[in-house]
C-alpha cells in the first residue's frame, strides 16, 4: 500500500471492498510521514494516538455496514493554527510552543466526523503570517520538488505534505493568499472557499476579517470532497454564512463548459515572470479549445490591493495578538511588574514578522493616523470589492496567475519585507472581496518548478469553480 | 516616509512589546518602507466609498441569535490549564499596583 500516491475515492473504495483496513492505512500513512518528515520539516507533530482512534471509529462502522463517511480512512494533515483538542497547537510559535487546546475547531470536528483521520500538524508560517514558511519557530519548510526553495507560505506545510505524500489531504489557513500561493509553488490544489462558507471557530486568529480555513488535495476531487466535510453554518462563529452548501461531487460529475464566459484580468498579466506567463497562457488556450469564451476584463483598483491589505490584515493582527501576553498561553517571561512581563513574554515570544506586523498595524490604528490609514483602506478595500461585483456581472469566473514568479531559493526573500510582501498582489484581492478561489496546477518551468492558475468565481459559487477547474486539469 | 529609533520606541511601547537596539533600527528602517509603500492609497480619491469592514451577506437581522439555553462551558481548571501561572481557581500575574 502507497499512501503517497493514493487519492481520496480509491482510499473509499479501497476500505469498503476491504483491501486494507483504515488502522492498516493509518499505521502506514503514520510510518511514512516519520521516515519523510526530516527531508521538508512540513509536519510539526503527528497525532498518532488521536489518529488510531478516528482510524478505528471508521474501522467499526465499516464492519457494522454503516456509511464511514466522504472522508473515511483519509489521512489529513492540518495546519498548526487549527485546534485540535489534547493536541499540541503552537501556530509555529515559540509563545505556544506548549500549548494544548481545550477544544477542536468546528472544521476538524467535521473531518472527523466524515471520517478523516488527522495523522498530524502541519508547520506553517508563525501565526500565519509570511509567504515562504520561512517564520517558523520550528524552522523553514523545504519544497519536496526543490528542497533548495520554499514551498511558499503561509500554509507551507500543508501544500508540502500533500506534494511529497505523507498526507493525502491537508487542512490550511489563507488571509492573503497562504493556501492558493503554496499550493501554486509546490504543484497541488489548493482552494479558498467564499469568506463564511467554513466557519472560522477554533482557527486561531490572525486578521478575522479575511482569515479562511480551506483544503489542499492532489487533484480538483480530493480538495472538493474536504471542502463538502467542512463547509456550512456554524452558530460558533458568527460570521458563518447561512447559504446553503453545493453537492460539489455531484457538480464534479460534469465537467461540461462549453458556453462559459471567463475573465482575465489585464492588471494580473503586468510583471508577470516569463515562463510562468507562457504557461497561463497555455492554460487559457486548453480551456478555450473546451468551448469557453475568454474576453479581457479590468479590475481597476488592483494597484491599490496590497497597500489596502497590509494596513487591514496588521491593524487586525495587532488586535488579535494581543491576547499573548503571558497570563492565559503557557508561555511568560518573568518581570516585577505586570507590564514587564507582558513586554518580556511578547519580546522573547514573538518572531521578526510578527513584531513587525504588530508594530505596522498598532501604527496604523494609532490616534491621529486612523482614518489615513485604516478608514482609508477599508474604503479601497470596498472598491476592490466593487470591482469583483462588476466583473461577476460579466464573467462566470476570473482566469489569472497565483504569484508573480514560481518557488523562490530560501533566503531570497526574508531580509526584505516588502519585497516578500508584493509575492502577495494577485492573491490578496479574493481575500479582500471574500470571493472563492483556488490554485490548480498547469505545468512546469524548465527547472521542473511547479506554476498555479488561478481561478476566482462569485460568492457561494464553489461547485462552478471546481467543475471549471476539473475540466482543465481532466484535459491539460 | 521615515521612522526615527524614538518613533519606533512610542509604537513598541503602546504594543507592549519589548525591542532589542537591534531590532528597534532594523524596525524603522522596514517601517519606513512599507509605510512608504501604503502611501500609495493617498493617490486614490475615495470621497464617498463606505468603509468595508466586514464581507457580508444578507440575512435576516436576527439570525445569527439563538435560543437562551443553558449549555456546558468551559470548565474552571480546563481554562486554566494552559496558563503560565495559576493558583486558588485563578491566572496569576505580577504585582500589578504598589501600596
Amino acid at each position: 500500500m502507497n499512501t503517497a500516491s493514493l487519492t481520496m475515492s480509491e482510499i473509499r473504495a479501497g476500505l469498503i471492498s476491504r483491501q486494507f483496513s483504515a488502522v492498516e492505512l493509518t499505521r502506514e500513512a503514520l510510518r511514512f510521514a516519520e521516515a519523510e518528515n526530516p527531508k521538508t520539516n512540513a509536519y510539526i507533530s503527528l497525532s498518532p494516538e488521536r489518529a488510531l482512534t478516528a482510524a478505528e471509529g471508521v474501522d467499526r462502522k465499516l464492519a457494522a455496514g454503516e456509511d464511514p463517511g466522504v472522508l473515511a480512512g483519509v489521512p489529513i494533515a492540518v495546519k498548526d493554527v487549527i485546534l485540535t483538542k489534547g493536541v499540541k497547537t503552537t501556530c509555529a510559535s515559540k509563545l505556544l510552543e506548549n500549548y494544548i487546546p481545550p477544544y477542536d475547531a468546528t472544521a476538524v470536528q467535521r473531518l472527523e466526523a466524515a471520517g478523516g483521520v488527522i495523522i498530524g500538524k502541519a508547520n506553517c508560517d508563525e501565526f500565519a503570517m509570511g509567504g515562504s514558511n520561512e517564520n517558523s519557530a520550528f524552522g523553514p519548510v523545504r519544497n519536496p520538488v526543490a528542497l533548495d526553495r520554499v514551498p511558499g507560505g503561509s500554509s507551507g506545510g500543508s501544500a508540502a505534505v500533500v506534494a511529497q505524500g505523507t498526507a493525502v489531504g491537508s487542512l490550511g489557513s489563507d488571509t492573503g493568499g497562504s493556501i492558493r500561493q503554496p499550493a501554486s509553488f509546490c504543484g497541488v490544489v489548493g482552494v479558498t472557499p467564499t469568506y463564511g462558507r467554513v466557519s472560522r471557530y477554533g482557527l486561531v486568529a490572525f486578521a478575522s476579517s479575511l482569515d479562511h480555513i480551506g483544503p489542499f488535495g492532489k487533484n480538483v476531487d480530493d480538495a472538493a470532497r474536504l471542502l463538502q466535510a467542512i463547509a456550512g453554518r456554524d452558530e460558533m462563529d458568527a460570521t458563518s454564512a447561512f447559504a446553503p452548501v453545493e453537492d460539489y461531487l455531484a457538480a464534479l460529475a460534469d465537467t461540461n463548459v462549453r458556453g462559459m464566459k471567463l475573465g482575465l484580468p489585464t492588471e494580473y498579466f503586468n510583471g508577470l515572470e516569463s515562463e510562468s506567463g507562457s504557461l497561463i497562457s497555455k492554460a487559457i488556450d486548453v480551456l478555450k479549445s473546451k468551448g469557453c469564451d475568454v474576453q479581457e476584463i479590468s479590475l481597476p483598483h488592483t494597484e491599490y490591493a496590497l497597500a489596502s491589505y497590509y494596513i487591514i490584515c496588521t491593524a487586525e493582527a495587532s488586535s488579535n495578538l494581543a491576547r499573548y501576553d503571558g497570563v492565559r498561553y503557557t508561555t511568560r517571561a518573568d518581570a516585577d511588574t505586570l507590564s514587564g512581563m507582558y513586554r518580556n513574554t511578547r519580546g522573547d515570544g514573538f518572531g521578526a514578522e510578527c513584531k513587525r506586523r504588530i508594530m505596522l498595524g498598532t501604527y496604523v490604528l494609532t490616534h491621529g493616523y486612523y482614518d489615513a490609514y485604516y478608514l482609508k483602506a477599508q474604503r479601497v478595500r470596498n472598491l476592490i470589492a466593487q470591482d469583483f461585483a462588476k466583473a461577476f456581472a460579466e464573467v462566470d469566473a476570473i482566469v489569472a496567475p497565483v504569484s508573480p514568479f514560481p518557488a523562490f531559493k530560501l533566503g531570497e526573500k526574508i531580509d526584505d519585507p516588502l519585497a516578500m510582501y508584493l509575492a502577495d498582489i494577485y492573491t490578496i484581492t479574493g481575500d479582500l472581496a471574500g470571493v472563492p478561489c483556488m490554485s490548480v496546477p498547469c505545468g512546469t518551468t524548465a527547472e521542473g518548478l511547479p506554476v498555479g492558475l488561478q481561478i476566482l468565481c462569485n460568492h457561494f459559487e464553489e461547485a462552478k469553480m471546481f467543475r471549471l477547474a476539473k475540466a482543465y486539469e481532466s484535459s491539460r | 516616509m521615515t521612522f526615527t529609533e524614538t518613533d519606533v520606541r512610542k509604537i513598541a511601547d503602546l504594543a507592549n512589546l519589548r525591542l532589542s537596539a537591534e531590532e528597534i533600527k532594523k524596525m524603522a528602517n522596514d517601517l519606513g518602507s512599507v509605510v512608504s509603500y501604503m502611501e500609495k492609497l493617498n493617490t486614490l480619491d475615495t470621497t464617498g466609498v463606505e468603509p468595508m469592514a466586514q464581507v457580508l451577506y444578507d440575512a435576516d437581522e436576527t439570525a445569527t441569535l439563538r435560543e437562551d439555553v443553558e449549555r456546558p462551558t468551559l470548565q474552571n481548571a480546563e481554562a486554566l490549564r494552559n496558563s503560565a501561572v495559576s493558583g486558588q481557581g485563578y491566572f496569576k500575574v505580577p504585582l500589578v499596583i504598589e501600596r
